[in-house]
């Protein structure tokens, strides 16, 4: 039995050629949408892949653009099928090219759903990335002199200003590793020789967080060194403290900025696909709904349109049948063996039967 | 004599229609961008309103907006009076409309030709609303505690981090005034006292700048404290030390901001004078080359347009006659009104 079957006049193939037209073009100017946004993402990520360790995450954006690309294509193709489908003999020429053409098509708007679900199962990996990458970066902070980490220090402040946060976790992540370069430490003091004596790595460790750590919001002014000594700074208490420095971790910031942003894109590609997936329903009416006037000679007549020809288990084992057909052609010399043991079954149920 | 007289035979006409149509919508378009231009103008000089010390500046963005928006009015009526052009049954219902419209057209590509001539040179007005409004802000920087002001450090805070830049004229202006507030100082210790009997007006003055001084790109942690004394850090002379702290001072950084702004948007207005005007110069020689049809009965003959039917100085005194009546009436009225009663 045919699957959602529909009468189609010839008015009404008239018009859905018509609006099919129309929708191939405003999918093609979405699928240009989606390529943008996946650029638009990857440039994003790129920006701060100093603080990411692996790439995963970039699969997002890389598929986004792959679909766009692939649906500026479909809808190409779209438009042209429909605009020839007034034209019986036109449209011949497309029959052997759509069977495959729907499903290079199904393939690439269904990476659209593969996609958005990605965006939602990567987000463990981002995280264990931004924790591995900003610790990194705080370790290597003070390494201005070292060839292919000079820029760190830069990297970190300018992310700690640019999102408001401070560390890893928190800004006492900045009293577990040494930032201050030895070229600056005066090692004859005693104070420096204490520090770096107080711990087995021997490394001068301070209650002190860098300046881009500071709040501008606090209404005094910043107090970034001996943070966790009261005594130390007039009329200051630390555990009460809040406005002194970034509170956030830059870890948290720059997750929920990123899953922010895919979350916003979320919608936008969800309507896309459903675009998209309307654009080749149409299509396969009109396919199936031109199939019925080929056969007759009268271009006006009324046909039927269907999705499916027969149910979709039938269909299915249908296309393996003709993928199985299809594999010993490429593997190649047992086609022949098969056929001859399949003549030799069936001359033996022959002779049975006679 | 008559002003840039051209011959228009019928085809040149009904070209000149249809390219005054075509340039009539550029021209919309191109008001509707100076428009928007305005507006971001404003935006932008509202965002760092609280560093300006007044607001003179705003004449600019303001004047865009007019223009703009006049633009847009001219260009609308010039699209409806050139597709009414070609047909001699309708084009006589714009005659009494055409001589107010030129008015109001020329003074709209007047008051564009100044706002294209003061976004080049309002420059030095800006520089001294600047200098005094910045002035305040450091001024105000700890009076975090006091209504109207409290926002004054975030304010300056952010400015310096946003525009890369320290104090008014460089990080110096920070050491002759007391930035840090008095909630904040100990009074009791020696070190505080000195400080404060050090001056007159008795303040904690101190060779120290806020934390939004600090240059990113330093390869050292960021000293912001006894930057003029030498021996207080390691392996540091402050002569020589250039990318510890912003070397430029925040007046010269906003001021190189807003010209370039201006300057961009003086060469946009400058191009959008120029097809507003050859708009109007089109809208003049299709009027009067199909004025000069009038009397005949054939419409597709040829006529003569010109700019002017007189000289640009005859027809000067012949606007300003009417004005000029006006105001000999008032003198005579009131003349007479001082006559009478003596």
């Amino acid at each position: 039995m045919t699957v959602l079957k529909i009468k189609f006049s010839f008015q009404r193939r008239v018009r859905l050629a018509q609006g099919l037209w129309l929708l191939s073009w405003v999918a093609m100017f979405t699928g240009v949408v989606i390529f943008s946004l996946g650029v638009f993402l990857k440039m994003e990520l790129l920006r701060r892949s100093e603080v990411m360790h692996t790439m995963d995450i970039h699969m997002v954006p890389n598929m986004l653009m792959l679909v766009g690309l692939a649906s500026v294509g479909i809808n190409l193709c779209a438009g042209r099928i429909c605009q020839d489908s007034m034209n019986v003999a036109r449209f011949t020429l497309w029959k052997n090219f759509l069977t495959p053409f729907f499903m290079v098509s199904l393939l690439f708007t269904s990476l659209l759903l593969v996609a958005m679900s990605l965006s939602f199962a990567l987000q463990p990996s981002l995280e264990e990335s931004l924790k591995i990458g900003l610790k990194n970066g705080i370790r290597f902070y003070k390494d201005t002199d070292t060839p292919g980490r000079c820029f760190q220090k830069q990297t970190i402040d300018r992310l700690q200003m640019e999102f408001q946060c401070c560390g890893n976790s928190n800004f006492k992540d900045w009293f577990e590793v040494q930032w201050i370069n030895n070229r600056y430490l005066d090692f004859t003091s005693k104070e420096v020789k204490d520090r770096m004596r107080s711990n087995v790595d021997g490394r001068y460790l301070v209650d002190g967080v860098p300046f881009s750590c500071c709040n501008p919001a606090s209404p005094r002014p910043c107090i970034q060194e001996r943070i966790l000594d009261n005594t130390a700074h007039h009329n200051y208490e630390y555990h009460l403290e809040e406005l002194n420095l970034h509170n956030r971790g830059c870890r948290e910031a720059l997750l929920s900025y990123y899953m922010g942003l895919m979350k916003t894109i979320g919608p936008g590609v969800l309507s896309v696909f459903l675009v998209q997936l309307s654009v080749l329903a149409s299509l396969r009416y009109l396919q199936t709904a031109m199939i019925g006037v080929e056969e007759q000679e009268n271009m006006e007549v009324e046909t039927e349109g269907y999705i499916l020809e027969k149910g979709v288990k039938e269909t299915l084992n249908e296309a393996k049948e003709n993928l199985k057909n299809l594999l010993p052609v490429w593997t190649g010399g047992q086609v022949v063996d098969g056929a001859t043991e399949g003549d030799a079954e069936a001359e033996a149920g022959a002779e049975k039967e006679a | 004599m008559v002003l840039m007289k051209m011959k228009f035979s019928f085809q040149k006409r009904v070209k000149l229609a249809q390219s005054l149509w075509l340039l009539s919508w550029m021209a919309t378009v191109a008001g509707s961008i100076t428009f928007c231009l305005g507006c971001f103008l404003k935006i932008e000089l509202r965002k760092r309103a609280e560093v300006m010390g007044n607001t003179d500046i705003y004449i600019v963005p303001h004047t865009l907006m007019i223009v703009g928006l006049g633009g847009l009015g001219i260009n609308y009526f010039a699209g409806r009076i050139c597709q009414d052009a070609l047909d001699p049954s309708r084009f006589p219902q714009w005659k009494t409309f055409l001589k107010p419209y030129y008015g109001a057209s020329m003074f709209i590509a007047f008051l564009m030709f100044i706002a294209m001539l003061m976004s080049f040179i309002m420059k030095g007005s800006l520089d001294s609303s600047l200098r005094i409004g910045l002035r305040n802000g450091i001024r105000f920087y700890k009076d975090t505690d006091t209504p109207g002001r409290c926002f004054q450090k975030q304010s300056m805070d952010r400015l310096q981090m946003d525009f890369q830049c320290c104090g008014n004229d460089d990080y110096s202006d920070w050491f002759e005034v007391q930035w840090i507030s008095n909630r904040y100082l100990d009074l009791s210790t020696k070190d505080v006292k000195d400080r404060i009997k050090s001056n007159v007006d008795g303040r904690y003055l101190l060779d120290g700048v806020p934390f939004s001084c600090c240059n990113p790109s330093s390869p050292r942690p960021c000293i912001q404290y006894q930057l003029t004394n030498d021996s207080a850090h390691f392996s540091y002379e402050h002569q020589t030390e250039e990318l510890n702290l912003y070397l430029r001072g925040c007046r010269e950084a906003l001021v190189s901001y807003y010209g370039g702004l201006m300057n961009t948007i003086g060469v946009v207005v400058l191009s959008v004078l120029l097809v507003q005007g050859s708009v109007l110069a089109s809208l003049r020689y299709l009027q009067t080359s199909l004025e000069a049809l009038e009397g005949q009965e054939n419409a597709e003959a040829e006529s003569e347009g010109y700019l002017l039917e007189k000289s640009v100085k005859e027809t000067v005194m012949e606007w300003l006659e009417p004005v000029l009546k006006l105001l000999q009436l008032n003198q005579v009225a009131s003349e007479e009104g001082e006559a009478a009663p003596a």
